[in-house]
């Protein structure tokens, strides 16, 4: 009844094939949805906000005084992943993450590949997150990017694309976690009859990651989550990790430096710290070394990282292979470090450092998305077809001034997922971020946050920009146990 | 444990069991007022901003103490630091930085008294807000339950606890001063034919009525001060309070020496163990009370001192 009148209007649609039928792996949800009636989701839309308002995992209204206070938008529709195409998105994501790493462990360290003449030199030092103080760093195990959200789009043909690597601090993994959560009690009778795979298992798998990168192997670790403070947009999530973990949620205000060890200031005297799951950036977490006036680090924390008292996850410097220009070679990387084809598709991106690159953008601003390399949330973003002419000048004259900073991307037709709007259900944008851990090995969390553009039309996903999120459904093979 | 946290921790529980307190107030106040067949007008109204220590600041700010200024001081005046709004605000922040410590469902209760106290702070009137008082009263009970049942007892614990306790000791002592204030300003105290209905309402305001009535059967203003300064066994009374307060501080001490929170904590108690109500009736309840808070003061300065301060 709720799907009758549903159109995937020629997109590629997450839960339906372009003949209006469901996806095989849909079937047993589209049947669960369409059994109720639009009253019946609306009201079981409102459940779930509660439970999340309640939650209390909430955002306060900017400039408004009553300390109005509102939640990510969430839709219960999930999105689905079936289990052939998961398969796929993991081992590209593992191939992809392996050769980061030793990307970054090369970049700081020998620079064969700079040598090798397989990126320009220019690219890695113009790039503001080449970071000096990090060279001859070399992290335990050779990890640089322990924890990773990478940034995917379905365009048209059905194949997932690589956006964004994200490699600093993603964050979002606790709405993954949260959304579950929700749509368990919501739409409990859909998980009897699939087998979706689990995901509240993300704090254990990450409190193992950490732990494996301890020093000198220690067995009984003090591990901490360190955050900017209660102010931070995301300061809800470190608390949930923290929480998820079992470990002690710190700010740079309780950490101390003594005798090139990291120690916390507990009720009971000064307690050495052994490994850090920083969520603060690269720039602010030691005021010795990077921003001088960074109240939120700790000064002496990179000496201590240096030594090997205290290990860091992420490492800093991670950003050099997150760069939205670097990115244009990550297929050149694989190839390099691993000798093999990149599994995981980028998409075509033109560097505007490069002549011919820049000289087809300026030509075709009106076709192109242009990014800022160095932001994110949507912002320095310009969507060409959507944009006016006024927009498109700006930019040339932004591209022409810093073409280092620009880079841009053909406009993908973003696939679309069943959700429920005003008039019922429709299809909204979708992308897609599944979690990686890198410790022993590099496993990625079967699931991950699906964020919808809610706005009609709209490809923007990004929450500041009006954009919510849906729980993502990892369809498990026969035999895989709906947990 | 994170110093700031233990902080955190401490005043989260100590802000909740002051709201807690504040609805308790107003209610017994609320009672007794219906019990006297006593009218709305001021002289019955202002011995709650009396005994709340805030008297200053409510003189600066209102021109009469009755019932509508009274209960916008006490419940949602988000200027006073220790109206039920601000309270919960409060414990709601201090709850907030300590999330990944506490339970999940006393986060959730916290956050749904502070929205719950959200709506309904536009209204003024006694009768609009029994309920609410109630619903404030009811949050402090589950919280102290999730608080018992949920939380390990290590150092996270026995911080909440000690929050608790010693607001409630501080509290209780000043509910038995409201009375005192209402009646005998001036001090000196007679037996009347009314005690047993208005001290009836002190004990009901703290859940003591029965427990009370199986010890001394009878209400009369010496045992009900002997009762709730006194009595071991009752939880709400002020020496339980602060003999759970030197326990929690003594689980606390892993060196066996005893710090300064432990040394401010054996005056105090000795101080109470060694006196008795009718010697405090006789010399004053109000005054006594006075100087148990500087005492109370001086324990939550040496816990900060040796716990919390960085």
């Amino acid at each position: 009844m709720a799907l009758e009148s549903y159109k995937v209007d020629g997109f590629y649609d997450e839960l339906f094939r372009k003949d209006g039928v469901a996806h095989a792996a849909a079937q047993p949800l589209i049947e669960q949805i369409d059994k109720l009636t639009r009253n019946e989701l609306k009201r079981r839309q409102k459940q779930a906000e509660d439970i999340l308002y309640q939650s209390g995992n909430t955002f306060n209204v900017y400039g408004d005084k009553k300390g109005t206070e509102k939640i990510l938008p969430f839709d219960i529709i999930p999105r689905m992943v079936s289990a052939k195409d998961w398969a796929k998105l993991e081992r590209g994501i593992a191939q992809r993450i392996q050769a980061l790493n030793l990307f970054i462990q090369d970049i700081y360290n020998d620079q064969k590949i700079l040598k090798d003449g397989v990126i320009p030199a220019e690219m890695i030092f113009s790039s503001q997150c080449y970071l000096k103080p990090c060279e001859g760093l070399s992290p335990p195990k050779g990890v640089w990017t322990h924890i990773s959200g990478t940034d995917f789009v379905r365009d048209s043909d059905g194949e997932f694309y690589v956006l964004e690597d994200n490699l600093r601090c993603p964050s979002g993994i606790s709405y993954v976690l949260e959304n579950r959560a929700v749509l368990k009690r919501i739409l409990p009778t859909a998980f009897q009859t699939m087998k979706v795979r689990p995901v509240s298992d993300y704090g254990d798998h990450l409190y193992r990651t950490l732990k494996h990168i301890a020093p000198n192997g220690k067995d009984d670790p003090n591990i901490i989550v360190l955050t900017p403070g209660i102010y931070n947009s995301a300061y809800f999530e470190h608390a949930y990790l923290a929480q998820q973990m079992g470990v002690a949620l710190a700010q740079g205000s309780d950490l101390v430096v003594e005798d090139d060890k990291v120690y916390m200031r507990t009720t009971a005297g000064l307690h050495q710290v052994d490994v850090i799951y920083r969520r603060i950036d690269d720039e602010f977490i030691d005021p010795e070394i990077f921003r001088p006036d960074s109240l939120l680090g700790i000064p002496g924390l990179m000496r201590c990282y240096r030594k090997g008292t205290v290990a860091l996850a992420n490492a800093p410097g991670t950003g050099i292979a997150d760069d939205k220009a670097i990115y244009a070679y990550v297929p050149k990387i694989v190839k390099y470090y691993l000798g093999e084809e990149a599994i995981a598709q980028n998409v075509r991106t033109y560097i505007c450092e490069d002549d011919a690159d820049r000289k087809y953008v300026l030509e075709n601003l009106d076709k192109l998305v242009v990014k800022a390399v160095n932001l994110s949330g949507g912002y320095g973003m310009l969507i060409g077809p959507k944009s006016t002419k006024a927009e498109q000048k700006e930019f040339a004259a932004k591209i022409k001034a810093r073409p280092r900073d620009y880079i841009a991307q053909p406009t993908l037709s973003l696939s679309r997922c069943p959700t429920l709007c005003g008039n019922g259900i429709e299809g909204r944008h979708v992308d897609f971020r599944p979690y990686s851990l890198y410790g022993e090995e590099i496993f990625t969390l079967p699931g991950g946050l699906t964020r919808v553009a809610l706005k009609k039309g709209s490809l923007v996903v990004n929450s500041s920009q009006g954009g919510g999120s849906k729980d993502t459904w990892v369809i498990g093979e026969d035999g895989v146990a709906n947990v | 444990m994170l110093s700031r946290v233990a902080n955190s921790i401490y005043w989260m529980s100590r802000y909740l069991e002051r709201a807690d307190n504040v609805a308790r107030f107003i209610d017994v106040n609320f009672h007794l007022m219906l019990d006297m067949s006593l009218s709305k007008d001021e002289t019955q109204w202002y011995p709650v901003i009396a005994t709340s220590g805030d008297d200053e600041d409510f003189n600066k700010r209102y021109q009469v103490a009755d019932e509508r200024t009274v209960v916008k001081f006490l419940t949602f005046d988000d200027k006073n630091p220790n109206s039920i709004l601000q309270c919960i605000y409060r414990a709601r922040e201090n709850a907030r930085t300590v999330r990944e410590i506490i339970p999940v469902e006393m986060w959730e209760k916290i956050n749904e008294l502070y929205h719950l106290t959200q709506a309904h702070s536009r209204k003024r009137s006694l009768a609009d807000l029994y309920d609410y008082y109630r619903e404030v009263r009811m949050a402090g009970h589950l919280f102290t339950g999730l608080m018992y049942n949920t939380m390990s007892r290590y150092s996270g614990w026995q911080f909440a606890h000690m929050g608790q306790m010693l607001e409630r000791a501080d509290k209780t002592a000043r509910l038995l001063d409201v009375k005192y204030f209402i009646l005998l300003p001036h001090g000196e105290v007679i037996d009347s034919a009314y005690d047993a209905v208005q001290w009836g309402a002190v004990l009901k305001s703290v859940n003591a009525l029965e427990m009370y009535r199986q010890q001394y059967h009878s209400i009369n203003y010496r045992d009900v001060t002997a009762f709730l300064l006194f009595s071991k066994a009752f939880p709400r009374s002020v020496i339980h309070c602060l003999d759970r307060v030197a326990s929690a501080l003594k689980s606390l001490d892993g060196h066996g020496q005893s710090n300064k929170a432990e040394t401010e904590m054996a005056v105090l108690t000795q101080k109470i163990h060694g006196s008795d109500a009718a010697h405090i009736i006789a010399s004053g309840l109000h005054e006594f009370i006075d100087v148990f808070q500087y005492n109370l003061n001086l324990v939550d300065e040496a816990i900060y001192e040796t716990y919390f301060k960085v």
